[in-house]
């Protein structure tokens, strides 16, 4: 069981607020993302969850437990480091069975639960090595593998990939999915990616700011962002946001259109400018188109086999179902 | 040409290397020739210590007249003792100091470093009473805590340093894992700062090995170090450079082997952090 409730819960550094009163429910077997730019707090709040901070105010239960007080060992949770912290003094397998020492689960059964893991993760062949001895990603099956034997009611991750390279990012983002579907343990995870968030998660927790922007699936995020920031947020390449005339024709304060839903033309459209660079991913290509009044650049996304080049002047028409509105407050209208 | 510039200023910088390391282990091979000499030829000037004859007869003075054995013991008792009860003094004293630093650590380790700055004579009167009221003069045991006191700050110092390279989220991840404080710095900390702790436990040996202020003035026979052993043979009137120079060679032996086998470990340790 991992169900982990936060209750009005506040944090301050000194004089400084970083998380206001906030509120958020996790379910058992959820796979959670907290995400949001530097410094928003996403990886306060975890530390928070994992008892590596204290909390200024506020309760947080764990199975409708009080954990507020208790010590990080106590909460039932294995956390992973955004720099594996792997004791670099001890072998694979001793880095593996060292929460089991910490809490005495006898020798057999230590044995079975790291050949277990060491099997699931592929690290069979390295568990007499030293940390220091491993690549990237084999380090971070380790620090896994070290979270696993303990069985924990939830996993905690700290922006487990940023230290990898892209080709192993992705590999690694499967094993971390793959691993959730099989043991359908409660897991929160930070990232500032949101490539990571949309594509992991099944609930995303959009923060700023220490603020819960939103809660919802990727798809619900992606579809109806409760506001600006989100819109902004979510979603490769960004959303185009802009205000002026097009948004007052929509009744709104501004309107917001993603690249992949407008629709360009050498010859006729609603908006009209000249494209600058051009990004060819092969599939899909990305413009990025200036002089249209709207914006300073706008971001469309054309067929790959659109056959325009740096200055030429293209016709935008926007998918009017697709159209976000928003009012002077910056949320949804 | 650029490559002869080069070769020559190698030399310079080889030869002037030389000069300094010559001018700084020469009163050590003074001693270490007097020590072999008889005390004419010791004094003798002009300067004629190598071409005069070599003689054990120091040696067995010095051999004969005072018990080297005991006085080497308690050098070895003090200098170890006063490291290792400073080492478990200063290990969660660094670890609270690094890990869990409060408004006033700085001004704490500053405090602690000034403490070195005061000339040690200024407090022997007060701390000579102290001992001879508790009865700790001439005592191993009051001599191991004057000598764990006064090098403690260097102690914490040094352990401090190290463990500031130990990245937190090791100790963090330690603590997901279920260790207690005491877990935590036994097998986590620890081991990690093992390189460190080593070169801060050579330091101290030697620092304590050399103490000669303290030893000197608060033993007179039991207690008594090789650095009191030193001293007994220096006197105000006769000859006694070569008795001198033997018990020294004699004092300095041990500790100038140890500095010698462990030289790599101590350089290691003392520019850890500096060099990365």
């Amino acid at each position: 069981m991992g169900r982990i409730t936060l209750d009005k819960v506040t944090k301050s550094f000194g004089e400084v607020n970083v998380i206001p009163p906030l509120d958020l429910t996790i379910n058992d077997g959820e796979f959670v993302v907290f995400v949001g730019p530097s410094g928003c707090g996403k990886s306060t709040l975890l530390r928070l969850i994992a008892g590596l901070e204290d909390v200024t105010s506020g309760q947080i239960r764990i199975d409708g437990k009080d954990a507020t007080q208790q010590a990080p060992a106590q909460r039932g949770l294995a956390m992973v480091f955004q720099s594996y912290a792997l004791y670099p003094h001890m072998s694979v397998r001793k880095n593996i069975a060292f929460p089991m020492k910490m809490a005495g689960v006898p020798e057999d059964e230590q044995k079975r639960r790291i050949d277990s893991a060491a099997t699931a993760l592929n690290l069979t062949d390295y568990l007499d090595r030293r940390p220091g001895q491993l690549s990237g990603g084999q380090r971070q099956r380790v620090a896994i593998g070290r979270a696993i034997v303990r069985e924990p009611s939830a996993f905690l991750f700290d922006e487990p990939l940023s230290n990898l390279d892209a080709a192993l990012r992705v590999g690694m983002r499967l094993e971390i999915m793959e691993l959730h579907k099989r043991l359908a343990t409660t897991m929160i995870y930070v990232t500032h990616d949101q490539v990571e968030a949309m594509t992991m998660a099944d609930k995303i927790v959009v923060l700023r700011a220490g603020n819960i922007e939103q809660v919802g699936s990727p798809l619900e995020l992606y579809h109806t962002p409760r506001n600006e920031f989100v819109a902004g947020f979510i979603g490769s390449p960004k959303m185009n946001i802009f205000g002026g005339n097009p948004a007052q024709q929509h009744g709104a304060s501004k309107i917001g259109i993603r690249p992949e839903h407008i629709a360009a033309s050498t010859e006729t459209g609603t908006w009209s400018g000249v494209v600058g660079v051009a990004e060819h991913l092969g599939s899909d290509t990305f413009l990025h188109v200036h002089e249209t009044g709207l914006a300073e650049t706008v971001t469309v996304r054309v067929d790959g086999e659109l056959p325009v080049r740096h200055g030429d002047r293209i016709f935008l028409s926007p998918d009017e179902s697709k159209l976000h509105r928003f009012n002077e407050q910056g949320l949804r209208a | 040409m650029a490559r002869a510039v080069t070769n020559r200023r190698k030399a310079i910088v080889t030869v002037a290397a030389w000069l300094v390391g010559i001018a700084i282990f020469f009163p050590i091979l003074w001693i270490l020739i007097l020590s072999f000499k008889t005390e004419g030829d010791a004094i003798k000037t002009p300067i004629e210590v190598l071409t005069s004859n070599w003689t054990f007869e120091s040696y067995h003075t010095v051999q004969e007249r005072s018990d080297y054995f005991r006085h080497f013991l308690n050098s070895v008792i003090l200098s170890v003792g006063s490291t290792v009860i400073g080492l478990i003094i200063a290990v969660p004293a660094a670890w609270a100091m690094a890990f869990v630093p409060g408004k006033r650590t700085k001004d704490v380790l500053m405090w602690m470093l000034s403490t070195k700055m005061l000339p040690p004579v200024g407090v022997l009167v007060p701390i000579y009473l102290i001992f001879r009221d508790l009865g700790l003069l001439d005592s191993r045991v009051g001599l191991v805590i004057v000598l764990t006191l006064i090098n403690l700050p260097i102690i914490i110092w040094m352990l401090y340093t190290y463990f500031r390279e130990i990245p937190g989220e090791i100790l963090e991840a330690a603590r997901m894992d279920g260790a207690s404080l005491k877990n935590e710095i036994l097998y986590v900390l620890t081991p990690m700062a093992v390189p460190g702790i080593a070169s801060t436990m050579l330091l101290n040996i030697i620092l304590a090995w050399n103490e000669a202020f303290w030893t000197l003035n608060l033993t007179a026979a039991k207690a008594a170090p090789l650095t009191a052993f030193i001293a007994s043979y220096s006197s105000p009137e006769g000859l006694f450079y070569a008795k001198l120079s033997a018990a020294s060679t004699m004092a300095i032996a041990p500790i100038l082997i140890m500095g010698w086998f462990s030289q790599k470990q101590l350089v290691r340790g003392l520019t850890f952090g500096a060099v990365k």
